[in-house]
């Protein structure tokens, strides 16, 4: 079907309700296509079809449905999917939600125009991501390892600084020994201005802002618009990757925010509704996001994406974060319990997980004692942890000395590895220095998964 | 031909399709879509499509094909990584790049690829369904057996010679009661469907996986079924590529329906580098990729997974043993359920659809140790291996629940293992294994005597160890008397060092049944001589702290060649060091 044909204007709205309305009467609409409408006093809005049937088609409006009415709003069918015209320009602009400057600087000429959705990326085209990006922070580098063309996403709790911990992984990531092509895309959905305008000072003052591309979804925009936000950045991501080859760090947040728009999408479709209200569909929903980082042979570039989700009453088995933490390639995890210690960055490493880490790390990528390091200090931790349970029903008496000894490692642990200052930008040899000074804490023998002969190298009693 | 009245995400409704059958396959739309007629009223089908619909528009043609889903069966299928609906994903990349676009029509086995062909049977014999008619060496592990198809029986009247022919030459024909018909390498077969066989058996053979949790806690038989439930992080994907790595099955099928791109690539990269312990071949060589990711259209999740139990029935019927994981059934649940939303069916158990459990139950009962088709009256096997993603890590919800009543081992992973960096994080106390009883024989024969015994020794010792554990939580370590203590400790050396396996490490990522029999047999005299000593005044604490304690810690690391010396170094060692414990407490 030619596309003049298909560019169709209707004023038949039947019935608006919520984020939704159906248009009758209609022809050779297409599911998923860009929708333009015009409210009775001129205002114009976009809006996807969600459900096309012969004669009529269910739309989501993006801007919301206010001001809608039956019988003079006028919609048009474009024939088209959602697209965004992208270019290198993007770099060191400010988008809205939907993809229009919002920075007062002029219209984009795009050198592409590319469908949000994108494809998926075939398997067998994928590289699998080994190179480590030394973000300067000890719990992530050294026992969390970050690699490019990741999704490691944050999982926090409202009130805990998820942002500044962004901020800082933005501001101190990059690839050892190399010198390449970056930029940071930056997608916003439904945080407040304060929170959106946190990140646009502080890479302001460090200088990163023309590396930057951000879309922001304030809490006071359209909620509906935010199911566009995070694709909105993952395509100028794709685009700055796969076409312009450089390295592309893409933080999403909040990712809460995102599914809550999903909800109210669901709700007022009708849909039967899964766990907590939250759509059946909102693991591949999810996955159609996440799932768009990577490596791929052929192109030089890498999407590594870091989302931040806040979890409903810290509950990381909530739907978000657990059906998150299914598609991810591990999380962060920040615990209430050390923020409140007075502990930054409050990452809690035992849920804390990395699944690229094994690839990335090692000799000629960190160094070779860095996973029996990271071992040993996970369970030398865990075992602290589980002794300070102990100590608060026993008392600290009944333990015997070694327990004691790794009741100190748990404490020092949290305050030497853990801790570190805002601005403070550890490389990996310092991160496993630190490591190894806690590890000194314990008996020799107690350092079972760390092998014999990197003991005798690395270990303070050897190195002298 | 029938036209589009409908579009709703991955689900279209047509009408004029009258004459169209339940489960056909249709082309939907100007782009001919790949789709499958899930239900039909009247003159309505409602069709799942297995790629994206955006842009589809209602009045659209929608074409029947008058055939069922069907996969490809012949020389080619190993080593390849496929799509839910059997594409080969390579030949998609050579066509569209690096992304998956719409539309591709690409067949399943390579047409111009020449096999080498040998015939065994001649001019003039009598073959019926399952009987070899020859063999094609279709990768270095794997010899590919040419099977008269099932429902096929007569007398060959042409058989082709010995040489190189591609998968849609005629290599024999057969003359049956219904006239002639042409052999090829390859025939097709519709994937709902399970392939024939003469007769099931009950599987007695251990599947070993060099792993020591499974192999020697809670085996798989060959031909069983299996479960492996856990929350996100706790090693899921770890285990299953495990299974895949170590497993001996002849053929592995691995099926990610819904999960990660880059877990099949690292499998995709991996394992042509990877030898199998058995042959010393690359693993490729008997491996099948079967990738549906997450972000891959939904409605071909549960295309994958009949696709890939049915390439695994088809190389049973060779008489090979297959082992089949599929990774992960809650996603293909998941695209059950958003189908069946789509449907407006009556949602059962959180809206997962009321047939949930026959469909599980139909997957599973698709595994089996099987004497096939064919007059040779061989035996082959199909172990399906099915993993879970429970919400929130809780077992309560319909999938696991319902997975749990059909399949035979649990395998249940626990995230505070994994957050303790206990690996693999399967936890001893809620998993179990129903065949335990049918294998032990084969362990007892092949391996070594009282098997059963002292895994059933072991498992007691863990399940006292817990029931202490409750105590210390209370009053604390204090509190227990010695010949309590010495059980913590015994408890201790069968979770550290017996249960605990390092998948990254070069000797511990693969354990030999010898191995494992032999070290927990040490490992169980090594408690006994420490219960004996505490009897007579030894302290568990000295006990913990022998030197031979770090021996035995360390066996897991020592190399399969070197291992019976360093078992038997281990038990004298610790005879003498508990020996000379006992004198030094006398002396004082």
């Amino acid at each position: 079907m030619p596309a003049g044909i298909a560019l169709r204007e209707y004023t038949s709205v039947t019935e608006v309700s919520g984020p939704l309305m159906v248009v009758e009467g209609v022809e050779g609409v297409g599911y998923g296509e860009l929708v333009e409408i015009e409210t009775p006093d001129g205002e114009k809005r976009r809006g996807q079809v969600l459900e096309a049937h012969l004669g009529k088609a269910v739309v989501q409006v993006f801007e919301g449905t206010r001001g809608i009415d039956t019988s003079s709003t006028k919609v048009r069918f474009t024939g088209e999917t959602v697209k965004l015209g992208v270019s290198m320009d993007m770099l060191g602009r400010i988008f809205d939600g939907t993809g229009k400057p919002i920075d007062k600087g002029p219209e984009i000429i795009p050198e592409d125009e590319l469908d949000i959705h994108g494809y998926p990326i075939n398997p067998a085209s994928r590289q699998f991501p080994r190179d480590f990006i030394q973000t300067g922070i000890s719990t992530i580098d050294g026992m969390n390892t970050l690699v490019r063309g990741q999704k490691l996403p944050i999982f926090s709790g409202s009130g805990l600084p998820h942002n500044e911990l962004a901020a800082q992984i933005a501001r101190q990531a990059r690839v050892l020994g190399e010198e390449e092509e970056f930029a940071v895309v930056f997608g916003a959905m439904g945080i407040t201005y304060e929170e959106a305008s946190f990140f646009m000072k502080d890479f302001e003052r460090t200088g990163a802002l023309e590396k930057v591309t951000a879309f922001l979804n304030l809490a006071d925009d359209p909620a509906i618009e935010r199911i566009l936000t995070p694709r909105m950045a993952l395509t100028a991501a794709e685009y700055f990757a796969y076409e312009q080859d450089m390295h592309v760090l893409v933080i999403l947040t909040d990712m809460t925010n995102y599914c809550e728009s999903l909800r109210e999408i669901a709700a007022a479709r009708g849909e039967v509704p899964g766990r907590r209200g939250y759509p059946g569909y909102m693991y591949t929903d999810l996955a159609t996001i996440y799932e768009r980082a990577g490596r791929v042979s052929g192109a030089k570039g890498s999407i590594t994406q870091m989302p931040i989700l806040t979890m409903p009453d810290d509950d990381i088995t909530h739907p978000i974060p657990d059906l998150t933490g299914y598609i991810t390639e591990g999380q962060i995890v920040l615990s209430r319990e050390l923020f409140r210690k007075g502990i930054y960055p409050p990452v809690d490493v035992l849920p804390s997980l990395s699944r690229l880490m094994k690839g990335g790390i090692g000799e000629g990528r960190t160094r070779e004692d860095h996973a029996n390091v990271s071992d040993q200090l996970y369970s030398a931790y865990a075992e602290g942890r589980d002794l300070r349970d102990l100590v608060a029903v026993v008392g600290e008496e009944a333990l015997t000395d070694k327990d004691k000894k790794y009741l100190e490692f748990a404490d020092r642990f949290e305050r030497e590895f853990v801790t570190q200052g805002r601005d403070e930008d550890r490389d990996i040899e310092r991160t496993l220095e630190i490591g190894w000074d806690l590890l000194s804490l314990l008996p020799e023998r107690e350092l079972k998964r760390i092998k014999d002969e990197y003991i005798k190298k690395y270990h303070p009693k050897y190195r002298g | 031909m029938g036209r589009i009245i409908k579009v709703s995400g991955p689900v279209v409704v047509a009408e004029g399709m009258r004459g169209s059958m339940m489960y056909e396959v249709v082309r939907v739309g100007e782009e001919r879509l790949m789709g499958e007629i899930i239900e039909l009223e009247g003159d309505r089908a409602t069709i799942q499509v297995y790629e994206e619909t955006a842009g589809v528009k209602p009045g659209e043609r929608v074409e029947g094909t008058g055939a069922q889903l069907s996969v490809e069966l012949g020389p080619g299928i190993l080593k390849q990584m496929y799509d839910g609906v059997q594409r080969p994903l390579e030949v998609i990349r050579s066509e569209t790049g690096v992304f998956i676009k719409r539309g591709v029509d690409v067949p399943s086995l390579d047409r111009s690829k020449k096999w080498s062909f040998t015939p065994l049977v001649k001019k003039g014999e009598e073959v019926e369904a399952g009987d070899f008619i020859g063999e094609v060496p279709e990768t270095e592990l794997i010899n590919h057996r040419v099977m008269v198809p099932p429902g096929v029986r007569g007398e060959i009247v042409e058989i082709a010679d010995a040489g190189e022919y591609t998968v849609e030459d005629t290599i024999a024909v057969v003359k049956t009661p219904e006239g002639e018909r042409e052999l090829k390498l390859m025939h097709r077969w519709p994937v709902r469907a399970a392939r024939p066989f003469r007769e099931k058996l009950p599987p007695q053979e251990p599947l070993l996986s060099g792993q020591r949790i499974i192999d020697t806690f809670f085996p798989v038989a060959k031909g069983g079924t299996a479960s492996i439930p856990g929350p996100f992080g706790a090693g899921k994907t770890v285990m299953g590529h495990q299974l895949a790595k170590w497993c001996d099955a002849d053929v592995f099928i691995y099926i990610g329906c819904g999960e990660r791109g880059n877990e099949m690539t690292e499998v995709l990269e991996e394992f042509p580098h990877l030898e199998d312990p058995k042959t010393g071949k690359p693993l490729m060589e008997r491996t099948v990729l079967i990738a549906n990711t997450s972000n891959m259209p939904v409605a071909a999740r549960d295309a994958s997974v009949y696709t890939g139990i049915t390439l695994g029935e088809y190389y049973r019927d060779m008489g090979y043993s297959v082992a089949l994981m599929a990774d992960s059934t809650s996603r293909w649940a998941e695209a059950m359920r958003e189908i069946s939303g789509r449907l407006e069916e009556m949602p059962g158990e959180e809206g997962y659809p009321a047939y949930l459990a026959s469909r599980l139950a139909n997957f599973y009962e698709r595994a089996g140790k099987v004497v096939t088709l064919g007059r040779d009256s061989r035996i082959g096997s199909l172990t399906v291996v099915g993993a879970v993603s429970p919400p929130g890590g809780d077992f309560s919800e319909p999938v696991t629940q319902n997975t749990l009543r059909i399949t035979k081992v649990f395998w249940a992973l626990d995230a505070s293992l994994a957050d303790r960096r206990h690996f693999p994080a399967i936890n001893w106390l809620r998993s179990y294994s129903l065949y335990l009883d049918d294998i032990s024989r084969w362990w007892e024969e092949e391996i070594g005597r009282g098997w059963l015994e002292l895994r059933n020794r072991a498992m007691a010792l863990l399940q006292k160890e817990a029931e202490l554990q409750e105590i210390v939580q209370l009053v604390g370590p204090d509190a227990l008397p010695e010949k309590e203590r010495v059980v913590l400790e015994g408890a201790r050396i069968i979770r550290e060092d017996f249960l605990q396996q390092n998948a990254f490490h070069d000797v511990d990522t693969y354990c030999s049944a010898r191995k494992q029999y032999l070290m927990l047999k040490v490992m169980l005299e090594f408690y006994e001589l420490a219960s004996d000593a505490v009897a007579n005044g030894a302290r568990a604490k000295d006990i913990a702290e022998l030197e031979v304690r770090d021996d035995i810690a360390r066996l897991k690391y020592v190399p399969e060649q070197e291992f019976e010396k360093a078992v038997e170094e281990v038990r004298k060692k610790m005879k003498t060091q508990i020996n000379a414990l006992l004198a030094s407490q006398e002396v004082s």
